[in-house]
């Protein structure tokens, strides 16, 4: 068992940096005699009993690893430590066994061919290796590339670097409910067109795009499908067939996995090529040069395996049993889905109806349940987030909340900048109980009503004025 | 034959259970918890020997699986979550306790069933 000192250096990297009331330094040294050890584990007892951690209700920036992800890659990181490409003896082999197992259980979520999966570094090193890959090597003779404006940062900005080198980017525009106009689609893809990058599943407002349509009418025009599956993945069936994909790209830590990995799936019929960006010894069939860090790939495998897992399994919803089973159908329903889907709707009613103007960013149906994007208007979104502290929530993506500016992807759906600025996110996933999320939205209500209160604009709604006909004068 | 298996799967239940709730972290406390009930029931009609024989060795995995990482994690001071006041209540009960242990024991250190 763990020594104290031992314990309490976990407890203090543990715990981290939440909070700056954290007087005790939980790093004291070892060699202090044991009556004042006793006294410093009092101490800092005493203080935490008084520090709560939030509920976490944030669980599309990060999740937390599945307790079974974590066993399965503990004995990578402690005894099995070979490298993969090492072919000379049983360290390696087994390394590279694992690896190729994980290869395989990613490969079967998204129903691919192991050898069309290369792990990476993560979903934004997928990005930037399918959309400057592509566009670089097929660059003499197509020059364009469309994307949406609600991708994800890490698009925009591999998007903005080709641009600089001499492409075309289209960035087409999305109607109010999130989605992109198709026939706008068919419009904009010129003959030189060489990607089409949409994202699966936003990961500020939730809303899946008809990935389908897009890659048929990209299959018919013979241009590369590539889409940004990290918040989609293992929540809904995915197969790369049947949505007419070239490239996705996994993130590890999306799906209850490890951070640090993911993946890309890159088609090999018809054969998808790609101009490497990071350059080596050839591994991951040279599309990916670098060790694959075994520990993590197994992580993201069993993730994979999970999630697969939780998909083929009957369930059952308030005493009634329903078989569920992946189908070729659209419809279907597993147990995280299900779950997520109950919580979901129950947080949202109980907002919604409890206090007016509330405004739910994106499409209502065609989204996954588990990210909820509220506007609350009349609120300023950073202190609602600063009042319902004890719940771990983000207004805007955690990429962008550095800046003061309200989220790009609200602004692409056209909400109105006061709106923008008054949302909030909510995620739900795997661990989240009833309790959190009734919490949740109590103290939501709780705190949107006291922050009305304290509005004068509040008022002036209330006496029935209308805000966009007041003439704001300067002084 | 058959009670003898009748038996086995309830004494699984019964330790799958007890060590779910020694998780330190309420959220993966909660999720074992009510993923073990669940799986137990959906599975309650299986007859088929050989695919209870699967499920039995799923079920035993998972048990190794929770137990080792019930020892991993090591006792937080996890605080803090829906029920603040009746958690806050139940912890202090059980800090007062392990205060007089020389290393917090994760055995007696169970916040609460659920």
């Amino acid at each position: 068992m763990m020594s104290r000192s031992v314990t309490r250096k976990l407890l203090g990297s543990i715990r981290g940096v939440s909070t700056s009331a954290r007087l005790n330094c939980p790093g004291a040294p070892a060699s202090a005699p044991a009556a004042q050890r006793g006294r410093e584990l009092i101490k800092s007892r005493e203080l935490e009993k008084d520090e709560l951690r939030p509920l976490y209700m944030d669980f599309q920036a990060t999740t937390p690893m599945d307790p079974r992800v974590l066993d399965a890659m503990l004995p990578y990181q402690v005894n099995y430590y070979g490298n993969p490409h090492s072919r000379t003896h049983a360290y390696g082999w087994e390394s590279e066994t694992a690896m190729e197992k994980a290869r395989k259980q990613v490969a079967d979520l998204i129903g691919a061919d192991p050898r069309e999966i290369v792990f990476t570094s993560g979903a934004t090193e997928s990005n930037n290796m399918s959309i400057k890959g592509v566009a670089r090597f097929y660059k003499a003779r197509k020059k364009h590339v469309i994307t949406t404006q609600t991708e994800h940062k890490c698009v925009l900005d591999s998007c903005r670097v080709l641009e600089s080198e001499g492409f075309d980017v289209t960035y087409m525009p999305v109607k109010s409910n999130g989605l992109i106009d198709l026939q706008q689609l068919v419009e904009t893809i010129r003959p030189d067109t060489s990607l089409v990058s949409v994202m699966t599943v936003n990961n500020e407002i939730g809303v899946k795009q008809p990935i389908k349509e897009i890659g048929t009418i990209c299959r018919s025009k013979n241009v590369f499908f590539h889409t940004d599956a990290a918040q989609a993945v293992g929540k809904i069936p995915i197969n790369v067939s049947e949505l007419k994909v070239d490239l996705m790209s996994i993130s590890g830590h999306k799906i209850y996995g490890p951070k640090g990995v993911g993946a890309l799936f890159v088609r090999r019929r018809p054969r998808v090529r790609i101009e490497p960006l990071q350059s080596g010894g050839g591994q991951e069939r040279g599309l990916r040069s670098g060790t694959v860090p075994t520990p993590l790939a197994v992580g993201l495998g069993a993730a994979c395996e999970l999630a697969q897992q939780e998909m083929e399994q009957v369930f059952l919803l308030g005493g009634k049993t329903c078989k569920a089973k992946l189908t070729k159908q659209k419809l279907f329903i597993c147990y995280d889905h299900a779950r997520v889907s109950m919580l979901a709707t129950r947080l949202v009613q109980k907002i919604m109806t409890e206090i007016p103007d509330v405004v739910m960013n994106g499409d209502p149906d065609q989204r996954y349940p588990g990210c909820i994007n509220l506007s609350f208007a009349y609120v300023e979104g950073e202190s609602l987030l600063m009042a319902l502290k004890d719940v771990a929530l983000s207004s805007g993506s955690a990429c962008t909340s550095a800046s003061l500016e309200p989220s790009y992807v609200l602004r692409a759906i056209g909400t109105d900048e006061d709106l923008a600025h008054s949302s909030i996110r909510f995620g739900i996933g795997r661990f989240t109980t009833e309790e959190e999320v009734d919490y949740t939205a109590e103290k939501c209500i709780q705190q949107v009503r006291r922050l009305r209160e304290m509005s004068p604009l509040w008022e002036m709604v209330q006496e029935g004025i209308d805000l966009k006909s007041i003439k704001w004068t300067q002084h | 034959m058959a009670a003898s298996s009748r038996a086995q799967v309830l004494s699984l239940y019964r330790s799958l259970l007890k060590e779910s709730r020694a998780f330190p972290s309420y959220n993966y406390r909660t999720y074992a918890l009510r993923r073990v009930r669940d799986a137990f029931r959906e599975n309650r009609s299986v007859k088929d020997p050989q695919a209870l024989e699967l499920l039995l060795n799923k079920a035993r995995d998972s048990l190794a699986i929770i137990q080792r990482q019930v020892l991993l994690t090591p006792a937080e001071q996890e605080h803090g979550h829906s029920r603040h006041t009746i958690q806050r209540s139940v912890l202090s009960r059980s800090l007062s306790l392990s205060l007089s242990l020389p290393f917090p024991s994760l055995l007696l250190l169970s916040p609460g069933s659920l």
